[in-house]
């Protein structure tokens, strides 16, 4: 039973940094129908401009963090100037190919800059395990989890009241009775992409954190697809679900069915995942249903 | 005075039959016995590393056709194609080795068996499409790369097979340039396949389908068959070149066909030019070349940047993605649609206008 309850905390840990890095699948693909198979390059970024400051400029970790923000979000701009805008009416092969070119190209950045070692991060977090319960959680998973679940709830609070969160939904609804409405797109496009970048770069941070920063990282962009197909490609609230669903059935998955494929079961587990749901229900668990006229 | 790079001075086509034909003059017919000639002639003047590295090409050529099948005709998206050449390599390796068959019997066989493979794995197309359609084949290719890794009594897990050349009699290709015409003489049918398949009904179902598929279905083509036509079609010749690959190589091993090949063969096609068989070769030609292209640069300014050498790898990456994000904004028709372009501005030169 402990083993079980270790198993789930992991899960809810782990999903819920996939929650907050299928949030920024879920905001681009809402405002501009793209799917950024780069976001995986967006949260390699973020941990090591962080572990820059703090190592090389001994700056501490919460303006760290805020200037990884920063500077996550110039990234975000510049990819959306550079890549996106000019792909705007080309065919959805194109954009992915586009993200898919621009993963390789972020990718071959961070390794000439940073090389393809592992980096400790600095201790921010206390080091001492906490007991809840028969479960043992280290505080760097419990302050992971209340960061993720804080960003949510301001995530939610933005898209519900704020006047620019209610434009990218608009934008996202109809662009054109949005343009007509005199919103500038563009402008919508470009912060969504910002934020987005930095929604990623604060899962990087986490993520860092717990394991480490390496290269490796980049793969959470492939395995949150599985998140945000789960909870349906256009849904905030089914990214966090789906994120904390796929988090806690393949740390299951793993836990107790390892041992008998001889390992590797947790990266595979989601793909299987997202497999059946797309031959039983394509559009996920939140995701609104798309209506083709001839 | 008679412009030479003209060989057709009009449209005097009278009939269908006309129209449809493959080689429309005999001046078209010149030119390609031609072009074949020199790919033949190509391994006289040629050192045997440039051979081993055009054989590499031609065989991606046969992958990037077959993939060109499905998303260029069709207009499915599989970023799985990595996985179906490991199916094709795999396969092989299993009839030729474990088996101890021929080689002659376990090539169409690898072929045949990726493309059931690939079938099932189109089978989700039916209901999704564009971003779904990407994300599940993205799926099959950790789910088969998963299941060759780990099935360990037929596979041999992560250490991979060994293979041997093929061979007629007592003659085996174990050297390139047998190799090489090999892998030619397969791609020629690969070519003449893919031309002839625009030319029929089903070539025809598919471009309807990638046109618009509802449509398509309204004028009564069945979406279903095509679809996983395509599918199963274009998983052939993809397990064809995996096949070739791995008794070129002589090992198949996972990771060998990362989702990094899948997006290498896309990019093949993206750039060659979808919908296009030249453009597929053209491609598949390009992005072969191109590490090696870039190592060659790399050797020239390695004077002035001592340390690129140790950076050679994420600097091919880097390359890579700009190359294909260039190619994306700036010529989204491909090589081939450049080549065109070319062509055209010759038929009218020097009066352009």
């Amino acid at each position: 039973m402990t083993f079980f309850l270790q198993m789930l905390s992991n899960g809810i840990v782990v999903g819920s940094i996939y929650g907050l890095v299928a949030l920024g699948f879920v905001l681009i693909y809402r405002s501009s129908g793209a799917l950024n198979l780069a976001n995986g390059e967006f949260v390699l970024f973020g941990p090591y401009i962080c572990l820059v400051l703090m190592t090389s400029y001994n700056v501490p970790f919460y303006l760290a963090l805020l200037g990884t923000l920063v500077v996550s979000a110039i990234l975000g701009l510049v990819v959306e100037r550079l890549v996106v805008r000019p792909l705007q009416h080309a065919p959805t092969i194109s954009v992915i190919m586009a993200t898919l070119g621009l993963a390789s190209l972020l990718a071959g950045v961070v390794h000439m800059i940073w090389g393809h070692s592992t980096k400790t991060f600095p201790q921010v977090f206390p080091p001492t395990p906490l007991k809840l319960g028969g479960v043992i959680v280290t505080p760097v998973y419990l302050w992971s989890f209340v960061i993720v679940i804080v960003l949510l709830i301001i995530f939610t609070v933005f898209f519900k009241y704020s006047k620019m969160g209610l434009a990218m939904r608009a934008v996202a609804d109809d662009q054109q009775a949005a343009l007509s409405m005199g919103m500038s797109v563009k402008f919508v496009y470009a912060v969504t992409w910002s934020i987005a970048a930095m929604v990623a770069a604060i899962g990087g941070v986490l993520l860092g954190n717990i394991s480490g920063v390496s290269p490796n990282m980049a793969t959470i962009g492939l395995t949150v697809l599985p998140v945000v197909i789960l909870g349906g490609l256009d849904s905030v609230l089914g990214a966090i679900v789906g994120g904390f669903l796929i988090g806690v059935i393949q740390n299951i998955a793993g836990g107790y069915l390892d041992p008998l494929v001889g390992g590797g079961l947790k990266e595979v587990v989601p793909f299987i995942i997202v497999l059946f749901i797309l031959m039983l229900k394509p559009y996920g668990l939140f995701g609104s249903k798309g209506i083709e006229r001839v | 005075m008679r412009n030479i790079f003209v060989r057709e001075s009009g449209n005097y086509k009278t009939s269908y039959v006309d129209d449809m034909k493959l080689f429309g003059t005999t001046g078209e017919k010149v030119k390609i016995a031609l072009i074949i000639g020199l790919v033949l002639l190509v391994p006289v003047f040629a050192t045997n590393y440039w051979v081993g590295l055009l054989t590499l090409c031609v065989i991606s050529s046969i992958g990037a056709i077959g993939l060109n099948i499905l998303t260029g005709f069709t207009g499915q998206i599989s970023i799985g194609v990595g996985a179906f050449l490991g199916v094709g390599g795999y396969t092989s390796a299993i009839i030729t080795s474990t088996m101890g068959l021929s080689f002659w019997i376990s090539l169409p066989l690898a072929g045949l068996i990726t493309a059931i493979v690939g079938g099932i794995f189109g089978l989700p197309a039916l209901r999704l499409k564009g971003l779904y359609l990407a994300i599940a084949t993205l799926a099959a290719q950790v789910v088969i790369l998963f299941i060759i890794s780990r099935w360990t009594s037929v596979t041999g897990g992560t250490a991979g097979m060994v293979l041997s050349r093929p061979s007629i009699g007592s003659f085996t290709f174990s050297s390139n340039i047998s190799y090489y015409y090999l892998s030619v003489v397969i791609l020629l049918i690969t070519v003449l396949y893919a031309t002839n398949l625009l030319r029929t009904r089903v070539g025809r179902a598919f471009l309807a389908v990638r046109d618009r598929d509802i449509a398509a279905q309204i004028m009564g083509i069945n979406l279903f068959r095509y679809k996983v036509l395509a599918f199963a079609v274009s998983s052939f010749f993809v397990g064809i070149a995996g096949a070739l690959l791995g008794h070129y190589t002589m090992i198949v091993s996972p990771e060998l066909y990362s989702t990094t090949v899948s997006i290498e063969y896309l990019a093949m096609i993206l750039i060659g030019g979808l919908g296009s068989v030249l453009g597929s070769i053209l491609g598949a030609v390009f992005i072969t070349l191109l590490p090696v292209g870039l190592g060659t640069f790399v050797d020239m300014v390695v004077v002035y940047f001592p340390d690129l050498y140790s950076l050679l790898s994420a600097f091919k990456e880097f390359a890579f993605g700009l190359v294909i994000i260039l190619f994306l904004i700036f010529e989204p028709g491909g090589l081939a649609h450049i080549w065109l372009n070319i062509k055209k501005y010759f038929k009218l030169w020097p009066f352009s206008y």
